[in-house]
């Protein structure tokens, strides 16, 4: 049973249809990244896997719970499936500790100590031991992004999701942000991660899914994906950002 | 203009017969503050949890906070307090109008004051506090679902705790604007510090002395309680954060 399974997903804006028929399976320690041009739907597609954003038509599975069940508690399901943001969505009035034990405690019903000793664990992992009483606003950005992921982290989650990690970060930033990534990826990880850096999907991606116009266009394995994309468009959209 | 200034006047004694004028103004402030901390804490829940209705995705939580925003804030404050004490006991069935109007004094007029008051300051709060809510990036919200917080956790734990501090500086205006707006309160009876005055002012005709007595109390008290919330702005600034621009924008 895979991970997480996406079958015929459709959704509208009013009239405007933003993802076309999308299927795709991630298996359990798959990392699979999601490329496509801006507006090509691959942000909406990874947020309606934790159901942040809902959609009209299709079925999503993850760990064999059904996410567009009414019947699914939601909250619950949200809690296993880490998530990271575009522009980190630290908690800007709470400390670096507390943004990594809120949910823990909230959520899981972990004891503050419990929860404060599995979140510095994790932001030891990240390297950023050293910055759990600061404030996010006192972080540079990468730092800001790998106190995210630790934040995910912290709640043990059964797989990941990355909307745009990096694309928010200045360029100095981005290679500490990946290097985590890398290293969770490597650790078996089961990651869905939505990146222009084809760098990482190079040395990690299992599988590479090219999204246009809100229709999965090209989902193949890494090395077919380099070497040979069928679609002509995936081959423009290389043809792109490999240009530098 | 020929005018006898007597400052002397609010060391004598008053119309009770005991009491100097002097006290009889701060008697009146006494219920000025006491009107002006009761409609707060009213204006301030209400407010509250009418702002956050009309910032979630129910639409009839939203329509209702519109519609009590529009009703509270779109009738002029004097209009309302008449509503409530001339109108209310009127309206309501016999029994209950009675036991309002034979409410002891001053009670009969610090009630409705007080609800008339707290009900239109919630709507202007409510205004407030939604678009502090609305000021957040959507990603903040985002955040803490995704971690699996309910919907009202991430409100409590996420939204309100940054968007109060956003509205901090609004919120300071509105409180000085709630403990001027009792006076007001005066037209239905009310004994609160404008009243006083006047009652000085005619019993003394030293016109001049009651009424400048009196703004000199309203300027003084606005003063401490505009020093105390830039106090409390202080004391709850977040490190590192400048505006809700800054906000997830991280360090750049």
């Amino acid at each position: 049973m895979p991970m997480i399974e996406i079958r015929d997903v459709s959704k509208w804006y009013g009239s405007f249809q933003v993802l076309k028929d999308c299927t795709t399976n991630v298996e359990k320690g798959e990392v699979i990244v999601v490329c496509g041009p801006s507006g090509s739907g691959k942000s909406t597609l990874i947020k309606t896997v934790n159901a942040l954003e809902p959609f009209q038509k299709g079925n999503i599975v993850v760990d064999g719970i059904v996410v567009n069940d009414p019947k699914t508690d939601l909250p619950k399901l949200r809690a296993r499936v880490g998530m990271v943001f575009q522009h980190f969505e630290l908690f800007p009035h709470l400390s670096v500790t507390e943004n990594l034990t809120l949910a823990q405690i909230k959520v899981l019903n972990r004891t503050p100590d419990e929860a404060r000793v599995r979140g510095l664990k994790y932001l030891d992992r990240v390297g950023l031991m050293e910055q759990k009483d600061k404030y996010p606003g006192q972080l540079s950005g990468g730092q800001q992004q790998r106190v995210a992921i630790a934040r995910a982290l912290s709640m043990d989650p059964i797989c990941m999701l990355f909307d745009e990690p990096t694309s928010a970060l200045d360029p100095e930033m981005i290679n500490e942000v990946l290097d985590v990534m890398v290293l969770l990826a490597k650790e078996g990880m089961t990651m869905m991660v939505v990146t222009h850096e084809m760098g990482f999907a190079r040395k990690v991606a299992h599988r590479v899914i090219f999204m246009d116009e809100g229709q999965i266009v090209e989902d193949a394995t890494k090395d077919d994906f380099f070497g040979k994309p069928r679609s002509e468009r995936a081959q423009q959209f290389l043809a792109k950002i490999l240009h530098h | 203009m020929k005018y006898n200034w007597n400052w002397g006047i609010l060391w004598q004694t008053s119309a009770d017969g005991h009491n100097s004028w002097l006290m009889t103004l701060v008697h009146g402030l006494g219920w000025t503050l006491s009107a002006a901390a009761c409609a707060w804490i009213i204006a301030l829940l209400l407010g509250s949890a009418i702002g956050v209705m009309r910032t979630t995705p129910s639409k009839w939580a939203r329509r209702i906070g519109n519609a009590w925003v529009e009703l509270f804030r779109n009738i002029p404050l004097l209009v309302q307090l008449f509503l409530w004490y001339f109108v209310l006991p009127e309206v309501l069935p016999k029994g209950m109008g009675d036991s309002l109007k034979q409410m002891a004094p001053p009670w009969g007029s610090f009630v409705p004051a007080v609800i008339g008051l707290g009900f239109f300051t919630s709507a202007r709060i409510a205004e407030q506090v939604r678009a502090g809510i609305q000021a957040l990036p959507p990603g903040q919200g985002m955040a803490g679902t995704a971690l699996g917080l309910t919907l009202p956790q991430t409100y409590r734990h996420v939204l309100l705790p940054m968007a109060f501090r956003i509205i901090l500086p609004p919120l300071t205006s509105e409180t000085m604007n709630i403990i001027k707006n009792t006076s007001v309160a005066l037209t239905i009876g009310l004994i609160e510090l404008t009243a006083a005055g006047r009652s000085m002012q005619e019993f003394t005709f030293q016109v001049f002395e009651a009424f400048t007595a009196a703004t000199a109390i309203y300027i003084i008290v606005n003063l401490v309680a505009v020093t105390l919330m830039r106090w409390f702005e202080k004391r709850v600034a977040v490190p590192g954060f400048i505006g809700p621009a800054a906000v997830g924008g991280g360090a750049h």
